[in-house]
């Protein structure tokens, strides 16, 4: 790689919202045909920086050079006139258009009689051609592509726009290995045309497998700049994380496996359950005070899995017992009133209320299960609310505080709270630990535990393997929405071992090939 | 120190100071003083001889403010699930047509009167069931709902008295509208019974609290195990048997229902007494005193235009102009000016969460 | 990485051209090829039932007498794409047409009035569009606001019939023209009127089709965060929209008062619900970013169609009219919504 000019160069930038700063002196640089990741913790900054460099929020401090001139960025067109494009984790695209419409929108060929579409699909056509996607129809509606060839033609809006910075933020998360192939051969095509490629993702493999140079953010703060060859992986980890790695490895290898053995029939037993293009038939069993985990990647349908058995999405095929009996679980309502709790991944959308108080976050759920018509009494009600706070060592423990104004660690301990409050029987925790802080993640943790020596059923998922393995009595492995394998949990079962049974359980199978041809018809 | 000696009336008025619809206080006042200062004698109020009621301009308020009343607290309850009732304008005639219709060939009984009254209620709890299966089931978009309910209700109304403005005599029912009760007008003290009773339903039962979770975050309230369906089903043929109720109010002051005239842009009065009111139209925290305090505001000014003289053709006009605003002032970009003005004076802390 | 084949995830470039196939690239096109096909039923039915539908002067009526609503549909349908609503649209006509004919009746320049009259309308459309765009104000609560205005406004002006003069030059817009001269009266006649609204129609679908603005209409009306983070003048397209109903609706305001020689207060309550009704049978949908002005013309032609069967039937009394617009509108986008999910599916 010759050290030439950077295509950008970002240097000093600050910017705070009010009462944080999320960017505290950044400094970023980006060299044409290059492949630069951003890395960094949540809330490292990463998406600041790169909301910074598309416009989306402007900087208070610093300066941003575009090709060596100084530049504003006051908007998302302002970054694409000077050549920055961005392809986002969502895929930000019409649906309602065809493929060849959204590469082509904002650029399409214009003669005498307006657009000539002849020409417009012809040159998108081109554009696709020369990304390796030329067996793509562009007349044919983007809705009948699957998310990652949505995000490859995503990408090729950037062809169109001849630019010459791509912003890729997160492309991979919910892409499986052969699709990120599929992305890393378009990325490295683009590269060769010297395009600079900014890159984010959250998988180590993929960083490393792709990427020319890091830059490490933490807190707001810049960390440093590296060549990727030249910084290991752990050190990679202990910049991001500001720790030693020591230190980091023994707060992980805390090993809580319990002694659990039932020999009771299980509280819950689905038999044959499924849902279309949410999870292939399946079995599965909870037992009273056993934790199981559901472990797999992002996209594997552990979530899907867990709000099937909330009801918040409808089994399709199959059949539910609860305590012996059929039932038939097909809303959030009914499945809280037989006593099964949900506690969502999507802590802010599908969790927390922003604008109620803690206390009717916190009661909602029972409320809700009494339905509106039997007011909890005042007594009860502050009682419960009291209690919770205390048990679950809420802070503020200031019940009427709006808790949109509580950290995340809080609000997932007031979320935890409501559907203890519901007294469930089976609990279903789904990324409980996700974006709180050390001493929050410890305490729920430890609160699941004793939840399930109590008797509760839980149902424990989490991105972090390590975390799963750790609490699990029974692990249940999902790949493409589908259980591949369920191991009780003992010394022999690792992270690693997890993995291997998701990687190797691919190599074997050639039928998820077949599947996917059938999706598009 | 100073705050112990104060006394609490102080504390009691700067929290009213603080709720948006102080301002709609403010502003009655403010109407209430014009028309005193064309007629001095504008607010006082008299015992008539006769009869031993109050006569006076404020006892035509708030007999005007009766059926306002009604159907913006019906209102303030949808609009805070995030939704928005326009057809209560139309159910409004639709009730008064039928029991205007069924008074018409009716003896002149208070039985029939009753009979009248609940007909009304029920063909209004019918057209709110409408409402509630296209938004709670069907899941269409609520003002695309109860729009087909505006326009084709008024059809509807003409169907059922064949076009024709129907009179009909009774006087129990009459009595509804015009009568009075210790001096005070009937129709006042039930539109207030009623929202009373709403008002202690709504905030002492769960509901409110359910409704405010809807309307703020739909999913999360889901996940809640919150009945979103049924709650939305209750809140619209509340608002209907509300419309209703006030529909007959509406006509049986008159015993006619006047098909293209009765309840016609009433949704506005209703939307705009919710707006004044302080609810948001985005939905979420709702409060139904201030819908109350909107649509007294709303009768005084309908008096006040046409006591000072101006066409009252004009109002609707006018009170587009005032819904403009207050959306302005509910909007982010508007608040952010305020706010960027405050921030810049030193004493108020601003405390906000930033999104990840 | 790995030595899998790569998936062949992609609608292959299709090799047999057959119909389903086309079908299944023109999904969009459905619902319009259906109101096309109510169109042609209804005007069979009408000619078997009750005779006389299809021959010129019917026709002839059918297009006089809904160019109006044929111009209002068109502008909705450009809102409706994107996604928004405009209420307004029929307190603009009465409004826009009342003070027309009274500023005309107190001597001003007619054709400068006319012209006036259809900047009335950009006016509300640019007030709404401003709201919506700029404060955030919900589509549908911003042009109700309008609506009450203009009709607040139109009383405010006069609550009685105004006359045009007999000799008016914006009669002209209604004059006649025998195309073909038919037995009897049974000519094939146009209208300056008509005219207008096929010229309206005609530049309506090449901005939407053949324009970049056109094609930022669909793209907002498919995700106004996609359309944003692409680059596209979002607000601006948004606010044009608002300014084109306003504007049509100001135009549709000249063509029915000169067809109608005066002008009311409470002309044209309820047309909002013809135009969003005509641009839903159409095919546009509700949620926006599919849909054709074409399939509004016919929407808008099965409601007038629909009319005048009412008309000859003599059972229905006038008064249902407005119950099966809105039950017709209700059934299409209740029909729309079944499209939808099987296509999510």
């Amino acid at each position: 790689m010759t050290e030439s000019l950077p295509i950008v160069e970002m240097s000093d930038i600050s910017i705070s919202f009010p009462g944080v700063k999320a960017l505290d002196g950044v400094n970023f640089r980006l060299f044409p045909g290059e492949v630069h990741t951003l890395m960094g913790e949540n809330g490292a900054g990463k998406s600041t920086l790169i909301k910074a460099l598309t416009g989306v929020y402007r900087i208070d401090a610093g300066e941003i050079f575009v090709s060596g001139a100084p530049t504003r960025l006051n908007g998302t067109s302002d970054a694409q006139d000077a050549g920055i494009s961005t392809v986002y984790q969502e895929v930000n695209l019409c649906s309602n258009l065809t493929i060849g419409e959204n590469v082509m929108l904002g650029h399409e060929v214009r003669g005498p009689l307006g657009i000539n579409w002849r020409a417009t699909h012809r040159a998108a056509s081109e554009v696709l051609e020369k990304l390796g996607l030329g067996r793509l129809n562009p007349r044919a509606p983007l809705s009948s592509l699957s998310l990652a060839l949505q995000q490859l033609v995503a990408i090729s809006r950037s062809m169109v726009s001849r630019s010459k910075v791509l912003i890729l933020d997160e492309p991979t998360s919910s892409l499986d290995a052969n699709e990120v192939e599929q992305l890393f051969t378009v990325m490295r095509r683009l590269r060769d045309q010297d395009v600079a490629i900014l890159f984010v993702s959250h998988f180590l493999d993929q960083v490393y497998a792709i990427s020319d140079r890091l830059t490490v953010l933490r807190n707001g703060r810049f960390e440093g700049e590296y060549l990727t060859p030249e910084l290991d992986r752990s050190s990679l980890i202990s910049k991001m994380i500001g720790k030693d790695l020591v230190v980091l490895e023994s707060l992980d290898s805390e090993n809580a496996v319990r002694d659990h053995r039932h020999t009771d029939a299980p509280i819950y037993r689905a038999t044959g359950i499924s849902r279309r293009g949410a999870i292939e038939q399946l079995d599965l069993d909870l037992h009273r005070g056993e934790i199981v985990g559901f472990a797999g990647l992002l996209g594997s349908g552990r979530t899907e899995l867990a709000r099937l058995i909330y009801g918040a999405d409808r089994i399709e095929t199959g059949s539910v017992e609860l305590r012996g009996k059929r039932v038939d679980i097909n809303s959030p309502a009914s499945a809280l009133s037989q006593r099964i709790a949900f506690s969502s991944e999507n802590r802010r959308d599908e969790g927390i209320i922003r604008d109620l108080s803690v206390r009717e976050n916190l009661i909602l759920g029972v409320q809700a299960k009494r339905g509106w018509a039997r007011p909890i009494p005042r007594k009860e009600k502050d009682a419960l609310v009291s209690r919770y706070l205390v048990d679950l060592n809420v802070r503020p423990a200031d019940p009427d505080r709006a808790i949109k104004n509580l950290s995340g660690g809080n609000q997932q301990k007031v979320l935890l709270g409501r559907w203890l409050a519901t007294k469930p029987e089976i609990l279903i925790l789904d990324e409980p630990t996700r974006g709180i802080d050390v001493g929050a993640k410890a305490e729920i943790q430890e609160r699941v535990i004793a939840l399930a020596d109590e008797g509760v059923s839980i149902v424990f998922i989490s991105s972090e393997l390590e975390e799963v393995v750790r609490l699990s009595d029974r692990i249940v492995v999902l790949k493409d929405h589908r259980k591949i394998a369920e191991v009780a949990n003992g010394p022999s079962v690792t992270a690693d071992s997890i993995i291997t049974t998701i990687a190797e359980e691919g190599m074997t199978d050639t039928s998820a090939a077949d599947d996917d041809v059938k999706e598009i018809a | 120190m100073m705050s112990d000696t104060t006394p609490s009336i102080g504390r009691w008025f700067a929290e009213l100071a603080r709720r948006q619809y102080f301002w709609g206080i403010v502003a009655i006042v403010v109407l209430l003083l014009i028309n005193v200062l064309k007629d001095p004698t504008y607010l006082s109020i008299s015992v008539s001889p006769t009869t031993g009621n109050l006569v006076g301009n404020l006892i035509d308020i708030l007999r005007a403010a009766a059926p306002i009343m009604l159907i913006a607290v019906g209102m303030c309850l949808v609009v805070a699930t995030g939704g928005i009732d326009l057809s209560v304008g139309s159910v409004m005639v639709v009730s008064g047509a039928v029991s205007m219709e069924f008074l018409h060939s009716a003896s002149g009984s208070v039985g029939d009167a009753f009979l009248a009254f609940g007909l009304a209620v029920l063909i209004s709890a019918v057209l709110g069931t409408v409402n509630g299966v296209l938004v709670a089931v069907v899941g269409l978009q609520p003002f695309i709902s109860t729009l087909f309910i505006m326009l084709a209700g008024r059809g509807l109304a003409k169907v059922i008295t064949g076009g024709q403005n129907t009179a009909a005599t009774n006087d129990s029912f009459r009595w509804l509208a015009n009568g009075y009760v210790f001096g005070i007008p009937v129709v006042f003290i039930l539109a207030l019974l009623v929202v009373i009773a709403v008002g202690v339903l709504v905030r002492r039962s769960a509901l409110g609290l359910m409704i405010e979770a809807i309307g703020m975050d739909p999913k999360a309230a889901r996940l809640a195990g919150v009945n979103r369906r049924g709650l939305l089903f209750t809140v619209y043929i509340f608002s209907a048997v509300l419309a209703g109720i006030a529909g007959v109010f509406g006509t049986a002051s008159v015993m006619t229902v006047d098909v293209s005239r009765t309840g016609y842009q009433l949704e506005l009065d209703a939307i705009l007494a919710v707006v004044i009111g302080g609810t948001s139209l985005a939905g979420g925290k709702f409060n139904i005193t201030g819908a109350v305090v909107g649509a007294l505001l709303i009768a005084t000014l309908d008096k006040t235009v046409v006591f000072l003289g101006v066409s009252s053709s004009a109002t609707p006009a006018f009170k587009a102009i005032v819904i403009v605003v207050l959306c302005l002032l509910q909007s982010e970009r508007v608040r952010q000016v305020f706010r960027q003005r405050r921030a810049s004076r030193p004493h108020t802390p601003q405390k906000e969460v930033i999104p990840a | 990485m790995s030595t899998t084949t790569m998936r062949q995830h992609a609608p292959v470039r299709a090799e047999s051209r057959g119909i389903r196939n086309w079908l299944k690239l023109h999904v969009d096109l459905l619902p319009t090829l259906a109101a096309i096909v109510i169109f042609v039923a209804m005007i069979i039915y009408g000619e078997v039932a009750y005779g006389r539908i299809l021959q010129a002067n019917t026709l002839s009526n059918l297009l006089i007498n809904n160019a109006h609503l044929i111009i209002l549909a068109a502008g909705m349908t450009f809102v409706i794409l994107t996604g928004g609503i405009d209420l307004s649209v029929g307190a603009i006509i009465a409004f826009s047409s009342v003070s027309g004919v009274l500023l005309i009746n107190a001597g001003w320049d007619p054709w400068l009035v006319m012209g006036l009259m259809v900047l009335i309308g950009s006016a509300f459309g640019v007030t709404s569009g401003i709201l919506i765009q700029y404060f955030n104000v919900q589509p549908f609560i911003a042009t109700l606001a309008m609506m009450f205005l203009g009709r607040g406004l139109a009383a405010m002006l006069s609550t009685v019939p105004e006359r045009l003069a007999d000799d008016s030059p914006v009669r002209l817009l209604a004059t006649n023209f025998k195309l073909i001269d038919g037995p009897k009266v049974n000519d094939l006649v146009i209208t300056p009127g008509v005219i207008i609204a096929v010229i309206v129609v005609g530049i309506a679908f090449f901005v939407l089709h053949r324009t970049r603005m056109g094609r930022t209409v669909y793209a907002i009306g498919g995700s106004e965060q996609s359309a944003g983070l692409m680059g596209l003048p979002v607000p601006r397209t948004k606010l044009w929209v608002y300014v084109i109903s306003g504007t049509l609706a100001g135009l549709a305001a000249v063509v029915y008062t000169a067809r109608l020689g005066s002008a009311q207060n409470i002309t044209g309550i309820g047309w909002e619900l013809d135009a969003i009704a005509a641009t839903v049978i159409g095919g546009t949908l509700l949620t926006g970013g599919v849909g054709f002005v074409l399939g509004s013309v016919v929407g808008a032609l099965v409601l007038g169609l629909m009319n005048v069967l009412i008309t000859r039937d003599g059972g229905i009394p006038p008064e249902a009219t407005t119950i099966i617009t809105g039950c017709i509108l209700l059934v299409f986008v209740l029909l729309q919504r079944l499209v939808l999910a099987r296509r999510r599916e």
